[in-house]
Parts: C-alpha cells; sequence; structure tokens
C-alpha cells in the first residue's frame, strides 16, 4: 500500500536525510582543499543540526514501518536527539584536535556521520536482522575512526583490538539471531512476542539466543566480562573519537537492548533477570576498582566508562515486571543523558590539555590546572563529582533514579552495590580533583574556541539540566517501549 | 516572585549573591573579595535576626513555609520544601553568626587564593543552612551532600602539610555513610509515595520491624558526621589540617548537621526504632565522651586536642537527645550551640596563636598570660566554658542533658539510668583535666621560651570576633531561658510523639 510506504518513509526520514548527507559530504570533500578541512567539518555539523531539526519535527507519534522492522517513537526520538548532540560533541571536540595532532583527513566526519546513522537506526529497530544491521554500520565507521591516528602505533593497535572483538561479537549477534530464528521462526519483535504468547516456540533456544545476542551488545556497551577491549581501545584512538565512541556506542547498544529485552523477553526475565543482576554489579565493581589503578586518564575515563555501563544496567535488571518497565526505560535514558554530558565534559578537558604523540594525557599532567586554567579545572571538577553521583549534577539525579528503580523492582541488594561501588569512585575521581586544585604544575592547555564551548556548555548542561530536570524526565518517561 | 523574597529562601540563597559578585572579580582585588563575603555573610546575618523576629516560639510546628514543586514525574515529586521551627532556629542562627566570624578571622590568615576561599565558604554557609531549612528528603540530601564539596576543597587547597590525606578522608567517610541513608531515603519515598517531612511524619506508617533498618542507614550518615566513637578517625585529621576557619565552621556548624539529622530525622521519623535503640546510641554517646575526653588529655598539639574533645563533647549532645526526653533533648540542642560556640572560640584562639608563632605543639609555649594578657584572659573563659563551668554555657547543656539522662520526666524510665548519667559525669571531670592542663602549659608559670617574649597581643579585629563569641557564652551561662523559650514546646511536641510510639509501637 502507497500509505503504509509512505509511513514507513516518513518513519526513516531522519535516517534518508542524514545518508544523503553523509554520502554527498563524502564527494563534496574531494575538492574541498586539504587545508580547509574545516568546511567539511562544519558541514558535517549543519547535517547532524538539519537531522534533528526534521527529527524534533516529526514529533512524537508513533510510525511503525517496513511492517513493523522499524519503529519510530517517542524512545527513538529521545535517543536519536541524544546521539545526534553527541556526534555535533565529537566534531566540536575534533575541529581543532585533530589539526594540532595532524590527524586532519576529510573523511573523519562523513564516516563520523555515518557512525551516527548506524546508532540512530539500531534505536529505532524493531527486527534482530536491522539489529544487526545497525551494529555494522555503526561499527565499521568506527573502526576506521580509531585508527585514524596511524601511522600511530596505539591508534592502530585500537583498531585492530576493536575490530576484532568487534567482529567476534558481531558473529555473537547473528549466531544468537539464528538461534532466536530457530526457537521462533522470526526475526521480527512483534513475531518473537506473538509466538512467545501463542506458546509456539522452542524455550531454551530461545533463551541461548537472547543471551548471545546480550553478549554481543554487552561487547559494544562494554560490561564485564565483555569490557576487555574498552581501556586499550580509548586510550589508542584519538581522544575525539573515545570520547564520541564513548557516548554514542553507549547510548545505541542500550537502546536496541532496551528495546528487545522490555519489548520481546518479559517472559524470559526469570532467566535473565539474574544474568543481568551479576553482570550489572561485577560491571560496577570491577570497573570502579580497577580504575584506581590507573594513572592515565584516558584509561581513567575508559575504565569509568565501563562502571557507568554497569550503571545503566542495572536499569534493565527489573525489566520484567511490568509496572517498573516504563521507569527502567525512562531511568537508562536519563542516566545516558546524564553519562553523555558529564563524559563530553570530562573528554574536552582531556582533548585541552593532550598534546600530539599521546602527550600529556597522564593525571600528573593536569597538575596546577586549577590555577593556571580555573575554567577548565572547573569543568573537570564538575565532570568528575557528576561521575561521582554529588549533587547538585545531572550524575546524581540520574543514579537517584536508576537506584530507586532498581529498588522499586525490589533489588535493593544491587542498589546497595550501586552506592557502595560509586563511593570506590569517589576514591579516583577525587584524585583527579586533587591533582588539579592541589598540585603545582604548569599544564600546557589549548584554547581553542569550540573545545572550550563544548566543555563549558556540558559542565553547564550537567548542572543547570539536574536542577531543572523536570522536563528531561518527563522527556524520558514519555519514551515508553509499546509495539502500537 | 514572592516566594523568591521569602525570608528562608533568602537566608538560604543570599550567599549566592556574594558567590557571583566574587566569581567575576579579578584574583588580584583580594581585598574586595574579603569585604564582599563579609558583607554577604553579615547580610545573611541579618536576615537570620529578621526570621527569628518572624518566628512564633509558642507554635511547635513548622513556620514560614516556602514548599514549591520542584520535580515532578508520574511515580513521585520532589518539592522546593523550606521551613523553619524550633528544632532548627537556634542552629540556623549559629550557622550565620559563625560564618561571617569565620571568614573575618581569615582576613590575614588566608593570603593564597582569597577569591576562591570567599566562594567555597560562602557555598558551605548556603548548603548547612539548606540542611537546617530542608523539609523534603530529597532536598535535604542534596544540600547535605552538597556541603562537602566546599569543605573538601577548604582542607585540600587551603589546609596543612597533610591536607591531602585528610580531604579524601573526609569527603570519603561522609560519603560512605551518605550513600546509605540515599538508600533509605528512595526506599521511605517509594514505599511511603513522598518526600515531605511533614507528610512521613504525620502518616507515621512505617512499620516498625522496618524503622529499625531505616533508622540504622539514616544513622550511619549522621554518626559519622557527628562524629560517634568508633566513627570518628576522620575528625582530628580533618580539624588538624583545616584552615583555623575551616576548623570553626567544621566544629561548629558541620558536626551539628550530624546532630540535628539525629533529632529531626531519626528521632521524627523512627520513633519506635529510636526508642528501642536508645539504650545502644546513649552508650555509644557515653563511650565516646570518655574515650574522647581521654584521648585529648594525651595530645600535645592544642588542635588535636581541640578536635578530640569535640568527639567528646558531640557525646553529650547524642546522650542528650537518645535521652528521649524534653530535659535531655533541650539540653542537646543547647549544647550544640554550646559547642559551635566554645569549641568555634577555641579552634580561633588556637589560629591566633599559630598565626603568630607556627606551631600548635603546647610545649612551645608557656607563660603567654605575661606576653599577651587579653588573649590570656579570652582563652580561659572559652576554656572554662567548654569544661562546663556553672555560669557559663556548657555547663547549662551539660546539666539539662545529665539530668535527662538521669531519667527525670520519662514515664518509665526505660533509659534513665544512673549508669548513663553517672559516667558522663565522669567526662565532665575529665574535661576539666585536659582543659586546664592545657591553660597551665601554655599560660602559666614563667615564659619558657624566647620566642615568645615578644608575641603581640590580639589586635582589636581578633578582639571583634572572640566578643561576640564570649558574649554569647555568658549570655547562656546566666540567662539560658529565651533558649530554652524557643526550642520548648517543638521538643515537647516531639518527646510526646516518641513516648506515644513507644507505648504503641514496639510489640
Amino acid at each position: 500500500m502507497p500509505d503504509d510506504l509512505f509511513m514507513s518513509m516518513l518513519a526513516i526520514l531522519p535516517l534518508i536525510v542524514l545518508a544523503a548527507w553523509a554520502c554527498v559530504l563524502l564527494l563534496i570533500d574531494l575538492i574541498i582543499p586539504a587545508d580547509r578541512k574545516g568546511w567539511t567539518a562544519a558541514l558535517a555539523a549543519i547535517g547532524l543540526l538539519v537531522t534533528l531539526g526534521v527529527l524534533l519535527a516529526g514529533g512524537w507519534k508513533h510510525y511503525p514501518g517496513f511492517g513493523g522492522m522499524i519503529i519510530a517513537d517517542g524512545f527513538s526520538v529521545f535517543v536519536c536527539s541524544l546521539l545526534l548532540l553527541s556526534g555535533l560533541a565529537g566534531i566540536a571536540l575534533a575541529y581543532d584536535y585533530l589539526k594540532r595532532t595532524e590527524l586532519e583527513h576529510g573523511e573523519y566526519y562523513p564516516l563520523l556521520l555515518f557512525a551516527v546513522l548506524g546508532m540512530m537506526l539500531m534505536s529505532m529497530a524493531a527486527d534482530l536482522m536491522v539489529v544487526f544491521l545497525a551494529l555494522e554500520l555503526l561499527s565499521i565507521p568506527l573502526y576506521i575512526l580509531a585508527g585514524i591516528g596511524v601511522p600511530r602505533l596505539s591508534s592502530e593497535e585500537a583498531s585492530l583490538k576493536y575490530f576484532l572483538l568487534g567482529a567476534f561479537s558481531s558473529g555473537f549477534v547473528v549466531y544468537g539471531i539464528a538461534l532466536v530464528y530457530g526457537a521462533a521462526g522470526t526475526t521480527g519483535f512483534q513475531a518473537i512476542a506473538d509466538a512467545i504468547t501463542a506458546n509456539t516456540y522452542d524455550a531454551s533456544l530461545l533463551l541461548i539466543g537472547a543471551a548471545l545476542i546480550l553478549v554481543g551488545l554487552g561487547f559494544k556497551v562494554a560490561v564485564v566480562p565483555f569490557h576487555m577491549w574498552t581501556p586499550d581501545v580509548y586510550h589508542g584512538a584519538p581522544s575525539s573519537v573515545s570520547a564520541f565512541m564513548a557516548v554514542g556506542a553507549k547510548a545505541a547498544g542500550f537502546a536496541a537492548l532496551l528495546r528487545f529485552f522490555v519489548l520481546v523477553l518479559p517472559s524470559l526475565s526469570a532467566d535473565l533477570t539474574p544474568v543481568l543482576w551479576a553482570i550489572s554489579a561485577l560491571t560496577m565493581i570491577l570497573g570502579n576498582v580497577v580504575a584506581i589503578a590507573q594513572s592515565n586518564i584516558k584509561r581513567l575515563l575508559a575504565y569509568s566508562s565501563i562502571a557507568h555501563a554497569g550503571y545503566i544496567l542495572m536499569a534493565l535488571v527489573p525489566y520484567g515486571q511490568g509496572d517498573v518497565a516504563a521507569q527502567s526505560v525512562a531511568s537508562a535514558l536519563f542516566y545516558l543523558v546524564a553519562y553523555a554530558f558529564t563524559s563530553f565534559a570530562a573528554w574536552a578537558v582531556v582533548i585541552a590539555v593532550e598534546r600530539s604523540g599521546e602527550q600529556g594525557t597522564n593525571l600528573e599532567d593536569l597538575a596546577g590546572l586549577g590555577h593556571s586554567h580555573p575554567g577548565l579545572a572547573a569543568v573537570m571538577a564538575v565532570a568528575m563529582l557528576s561521575f561521582t553521583g554529588v549533587p547538585p549534577t545531572l550524575g546524581f539525579f540520574g543514579k537517584f533514579y536508576l537506584f530507586s528503580t532498581v529498588i522499586d523492582g525490589g533489588f535493593i541488594g544491587l542498589a546497595l552495590i550501586g552506592v557502595l561501588t560509586s563511593l570506590v569512585s569517589a576514591f579516583y575521581y577525587l584524585r583527579v580533583i586533587v591533582i588539579m586544585y592541589m598540585r603545582e604544575g604548569e599544564p600546557v592547555v589549548r584554547r581553542e574556541f569550540w573545545l572550550y564551548l563544548t566543555a563549558s556548555a556540558a559542565a553547564v548542561g550537567t548542572v543547570l539540566l539536574s536542577i531543572f530536570s523536570t522536563p528531561l524526565l518527563n522527556w524520558a518517561s514519555q519514551a515508553v517501549l509499546l509495539f502500537s | 516572585m514572592a516566594y523568591l523574597f521569602h525570608p528562608l529562601t533568602l537566608v538560604t540563597f543570599l550567599p549566592l549573591l556574594g558567590v557571583l559578585i566574587i566569581l567575576f572579580l579579578p584574583p588580584e582585588r583580594k581585598n574586595i573579595a574579603r569585604w564582599v563575603a563579609l558583607i554577604t555573610s553579615l547580610a545573611t546575618f541579618g536576615i537570620s535576626i529578621a526570621v527569628l523576629a518572624q518566628f512564633n516560639p509558642q507554635d511547635p510546628d513548622l513556620q514560614l513555609v516556602v514548599n514549591l514543586p520542584w520535580i515532578q514525574v508520574s511515580t513521585w515529586s520532589i518539592a522546593f520544601h523550606l521551613g523553619i521551627d524550633g528544632l532548627s532556629i537556634l542552629l540556623v542562627l549559629l550557622t550565620t553568626l559563625l560564618t561571617p566570624i569565620s571568614i573575618l578571622s581569615t582576613w590575614t590568615a588566608i593570603e593564597e587564593r582569597v577569591k576562591e576561599f570567599m566562594i567555597f565558604f560562602l557555598l558551605l554557609e548556603i548548603g548547612m543552612i539548606g540542611v537546617f531549612l530542608a523539609q523534603d528528603l530529597f532536598l535535604f540530601y542534596i544540600f547535605w551532600e552538597f556541603t562537602l564539596i566546599p569543605m573538601y576543597f577548604l582542607i585540600g587547597m587551603w589546609g596543612g602539610s597533610n591536607r591531602i590525606y585528610a580531604a579524601v578522608k573526609f569527603f570519603l567517610y561522609t560519603m560512605a555513610g551518605s550513600v546509605l541513608m540515599l538508600l533509605a531515603i528512595i526506599w521511605l519515598g517509594l514505599n511511603q509515595g513522598t518526600f515531605s517531612m511533614p507528610e512521613l511524619i504525620a502518616k507515621d506508617s512505617v512499620p516498625a520491624e522496618l524503622q529499625t533498618w531505616l533508622f540504622l542507614a539514616f544513622a550511619a550518615a549522621f554518626a559519622i558526621k557527628v562524629p560517634m566513637w568508633p566513627l570518628h578517625s576522620w575528625l582530628p585529621d580533618a580539624h588538624v589540617e583545616a584552615p583555623t576557619a575551616g576548623s570553626v565552621i567544621l566544629a561548629g556548624v558541620l558536626l551539628k548537621l550530624g546532630t540535628y539529622g539525629f533529632l529531626r530525622f531519626n528521632l521524627q521519623l523512627f520513633p519506635a526504632a529510636a526508642w528501642q535503640l536508645a539504650p545502644w546510641m546513649a552508650g555509644l554517646a557515653v563511650v565516646g565522651i570518655l574515650y574522647g575526653a581521654m584521648v585529648s588529655y594525651a595530645q600535645k598539639d592544642v588542635k588535636k586536642l581541640v578536635a578530640y574533645s569535640s568527639v567528646s563533647h558531640l557525646g553529650f549532645v547524642m546522650l542528650g537527645l537518645f535521652a528521649l526526653n524534653s530535659q535531655g533533648v533541650q539540653g542537646g540542642i543547647l549544647q550544640m550551640v554550646n559547642h559551635g560556640l566554645s569549641t568555634g572560640a577555641l579552634f580561633l584562639i588556637v589560629g591566633m596563636i599559630y598565626e603568630r608563632r607556627h606551631t600548635r605543639d603546647m610545649d612551645a609555649f608557656g607563660g603567654l598570660w605575661k606576653v599577651m594578657p587579653v588573649y590570656g584572659v579570652l582563652t580561659l573563659i572559652v576554656a572554662l566554658s567548654s569544661m562546663g563551668l556553672p555560669g557559663l554555657n556548657g555547663f547549662v547543656g551539660e546539666f539539662a542533658i545529665l539530668l535527662g539522662a538521669w531519667g527525670a520526666g520519662s514515664p518509665d524510665g526505660s533509659l534513665g539510668s544512673v549508669w548513663f548519667a553517672g559516667l558522663a559525669a565522669i567526662g565532665v571531670i575529665l574535661a576539666a583535666v585536659y582543659i586546664l592542663l592545657m591553660f597551665q602549659k601554655m599560660f602559666l608559670g614563667p615564659v619558657t621560651k624566647d620566642e615568645n617574649r615578644n608575641l603581640a597581643d590580639l589586635n582589636w579585629r581578633e578582639i571583634g570576633i572572640l566578643v561576640p563569641l564570649v558574649i554569647l557564652i555568658f549570655w547562656i551561662g546566666l540567662y539560658p531561658k529565651p533558649f530554652f523559650t524557643l526550642m520548648g514546646p517543638a521538643v515537647d511536641q516531639l518527646v510526646a510523639a516518641i513516648q506515644s510510639a513507644a507505648v504503641t509501637g514496639i510489640p
């Protein structure tokens, strides 16, 4: 029916715009002279803004597309907005950084757009095949971006490691999809759910398939024990890429997990909830404890991002309890926003003190920042306090909503692990503040407009959005997951 | 807009105005930053006096309430809810009084990064006043945690040689307790459907068997802050390393956040559990009194001595609160104020001599009375007040507490026992020992060290910051009635609620 096609097109309209823009940008970049790659960056940023406009103009309506393979709804709009903003931050952070580290290649920006495209698709996917497609679409550009620092060895290593483990995890996802198909005879979320309701499925196959998908996506969002690649990749990749990856890939991965689990698998919660519980607890504990031992700020942020994946996963634990599930989704989304703002603030400061050839990424390189660059140090301090979860920052509000979801679901033990590991995390986050404010030093800092803008916007957002968090929270709680 | 100029909103957030002004000052204009901070904090004090003028002491309930919806979602809502009553008004006044005094004490002591210092100090004031006024659990928690940040920076950036260790230890200890309280707050909010204190108290529907757990979770946060023995080990480090003004506020107000927390939250929300656990809390309090006193006696560093004496004095406060009768609780509240005045003054006094001699070792002094007579007289008054000499403030508070602990006024005298009161009374004697010993070593006898011969006596600024405290020390000591009047009705209502819960709540 033409009506159906029209609806489908409307549902993916932002994706079409972004895809077209990225392809055209790839061509335009060829005629942009090598010393003017800033134009590519500007065009890419405009593309993201246009897409954001199209996305928000689409409103809140619920558009299923392509026979239910794709759903555009409040949830996807929320996640896509976050992803587009992350893309913008990824460009702003890269703009001067790539120039000064002599990594400026025009393809950086189109690749970033493609990655955002894949992430957005992931948040809309309502069919396992689309999930896989989106997974590859977001991963492949990220493999290249991680390695864009060639011939720097660590960047090559990061790229290769990310690629090998990423391919491995894709294998898990595909195998999981195959098993789910074997169990239910379909890959569509709706159809699988129907098969479960009608009891025409193979329970054990479905469980194994779902577990394998969890493993595969667990790699992407970096939860223990699938986190091994994270520190090396975040450390080796150019910092602007790490920042973008730490937020975007995580948001997309969790979006897919949330949709798949909440919509399709509530009936398996008796088996899956303990698994999620254990992964979440392990991730929080390991991420936070190992972060203590780090002396490199990029590795510290990598372990911190692992730990935060554990916190977000916490929201998923009570996913099977109908009345808490909506809150699960809302608190996970809210925490993703909190994590995004805080991360970009922190990474912006890291990029500001980083020099070429990986110089300036040790914790000690931040010494004296509080004295010489009070503004930048304040941004980092806000980020560290927000990561710790101290009010008045988004990190605190995010944790508050997470813990209240988990406690509502009856998992007080997990909430206890959550708060205790936050306490552990205070130790290393405070160390960053100690080094900035209480040690003498002469940090070498770049003053770059877009970098400073990102840093201050992220830090101001971290504080102000927490004090005036009602709209954001309402937005997140409207993003419920439903089939129709 | 009306709420913006509400006295309680003003008294909480006026310091923010000072923060904003100082933020935009150039760093080298140190004096302007100092004056802005001083004037802002004095203005805040003025507003708190206006609050006092509007306060009706006959009314046991919350007054001057501000209640605005803040964060609302489908399942729960959080309000910007401030209010003041007899339990908190004295502590608010103490905070607004000690802040300008502390700022004035830094006039020559803080020369580095004055701007940042003043900003953190004013932020700290916001947090502390917010804790005393907040009537929504969530809002309270935000203020409570927020006080950590400025204090952490004050210790870590302007402290002594071991400041980083002390600052981190302070932060981690306090946060360790707070996170447990956070879980309890969330649980309460979800289970009772509200974070509002008056509503929670009115409902009074927390099952008795859960009250114990919630009580303990809240107590974890407060007991560390007080600090109660055996959770006190952060305190000597923080006190010794903190700059003088930081120590004054730490001892004067921050520790009271803990005791106030017990009073406001543990006693009001979980009366049955409070009744059941009172002997344990009182027991720990008595151990703290004796332990703090004995460890004080062993100190050579006079600042450490004062720090450990806080453990002992706060033990008295806790003993008074958990006597759960009118005398005890009133004495406890008054003793919070007394401790803020006396120990605050003692830290100021220690800071003054440290500025002159750059040492706090008691053996480095001797015969100061002859060199610095004004200093000697003021120290003597404050020291005697701290050890509870009749006629000065400490005596009134301790006497009421001991009376309460003895059991006067309890219906069945369940806590009232000669043992608690008797052992605590030994603490009073020990206090006399360590304080007089300190005074004797430093002030009496001949001048033993040549460096001390030419020390300048106090200047007008230094006298000026001690005099208001000394006046209050005498006032409370000689005529405490106005202070008891302020808190009386609120305390009576609280005690009545606990005793009725004690009758009905225990299976």
